[in-house]
């Protein structure tokens, strides 16, 4: 069979989705943001949320995400996000919130903000980019900076003694009651893209049937900060952020119910 | 067993020739072009069509969403 043949829609099997603008995104070469996006956008379309869903946009490269996801969107300040996010869902409750942020904004300036959505179980869906630096500003050290990793403010790598330890923020959100189910996954592979989805879905039902806050942290390159080829940062992502980053649920269950792993 | 073939189709001036579809295609179909985009880029496109089988992977871990996947029993 010729391509030319096959090259039908009826053949179709990816595509781009509807809820993705036809713009082309301003993230560098391999950026894990256009994954995380276009997994958003394709959840958005096949679960029927195009109309009732509000995105809270961070500071940070991801500042642009109107121009990329058909939906309604709302920016807050720096780390303020969960903030603006709970005032839509009091006042909207029958719309889908989510607040979609990096670790420089929800770990460092946001934290208090995070923590206290978090433990108040504000119905909505928190994404965090985890690319263990500030990747807008130029690579610089952030919390989730990991031990001896190299950034424009720690060139000699990070040293515990000075610069303290980096923040496994997403275990200690699973330790708040008011969240439902919190999980870290990864977007470096089909695999591990695949595996995001189905885990972002979960975390969008579990928001929709008002059981508490859904927290999904995707362990994420930033292969211009880390002075890398984007396939040279997701082999570096696999072996040095992942094992201290674990993949996978740390949480299951409904607002006030701790679950035993906890 | 009916043979599985593949197409991909790459929106040109869209890729960034990144090459994470290059890693992550399973059949090494797709290769970095020689050629660059009006961006200056070397896009990725189908270096070995025959092997395609259509699993889309190269479509799932693109971050700019530039790649259709088709596929047919032939």
């Amino acid at each position: 069979m010729e391509l030319k043949d096959l090259i039908k829609p009826e053949n179709l099997v990816y595509g781009k989705t509807k809820i993705l603008e036809d713009e082309p995104m301003h993230y560098c070469p391999g950026c894990s943001h256009g994954v995380v996006h276009k997994l958003l956008a394709e959840l958005i379309g096949e679960m029927g949320l195009q109309e009732k869903t509000i995105g809270i946009a961070p500071v940070g490269c991801a500042v642009f995400a109107y121009k990329y996801l058909d939906i309604d969107w709302q920016e807050a300040a720096h780390g303020r996000a969960p903030a603006v996010a709970t005032a839509l869902i009091r006042l909207k409750p029958d719309n889908f919130v989510f607040t979609y942020q990096g670790d420089g904004d929800l770990a460092s300036i946001g934290a208090a903000e995070i923590m206290h959505a978090c433990n108040r179980g504000e119905n909505i869906l928190v994404i965090f980019i985890n690319n263990g630096i500030y990747g807008m500003t130029g690579g610089q050290m952030a919390p989730t900076t990991i031990e001896g990793m190299v950034t424009s403010t720690t060139p000699g790598g990070r040293n515990v003694d000075l610069n303290g330890y980096p923040m496994k923020i997403t275990n200690l959100i699973a330790q708040l009651p008011g969240t439902s189910y919190v999980t870290r996954q990864a977007v470096h592979t089909a695999s591990a893209a695949r595996k995001c989805k189905r885990s972002i879905k979960k975390a969008i039902e579990n928001v929709l049937d008002k059981k508490g806050t859904s927290f999904v942290e995707v362990v994420s390159t930033c292969n211009s900060g880390w002075k890398m080829t984007p396939v040279g940062a997701n082999t570096w992502m696999e072996d040095n952020m992942i094992p201290y980053y674990p993949l996978g649920d740390l949480k299951d269950s409904v607002k006030g119910e701790n679950s035993s792993e906890n | 067993m009916a043979k599985v073939q593949g197409a991909v189709v790459v929106n040109i001036e869209e890729c960034k020739g990144c090459g994470l579809c290059v890693v992550a295609c399973p059949h090494d179909v797709l290769q970095l072009n020689k050629e660059v985009n009006s961006k200056g880029y070397h896009y990725s496109y189908m270096a070995n069509p025959n092997a395609c089988v259509g699993c889309a992977h190269c479509g799932v871990v693109c971050p700019d969403t530039c790649i259709t996947v088709y596929r047919a029993k032939v």
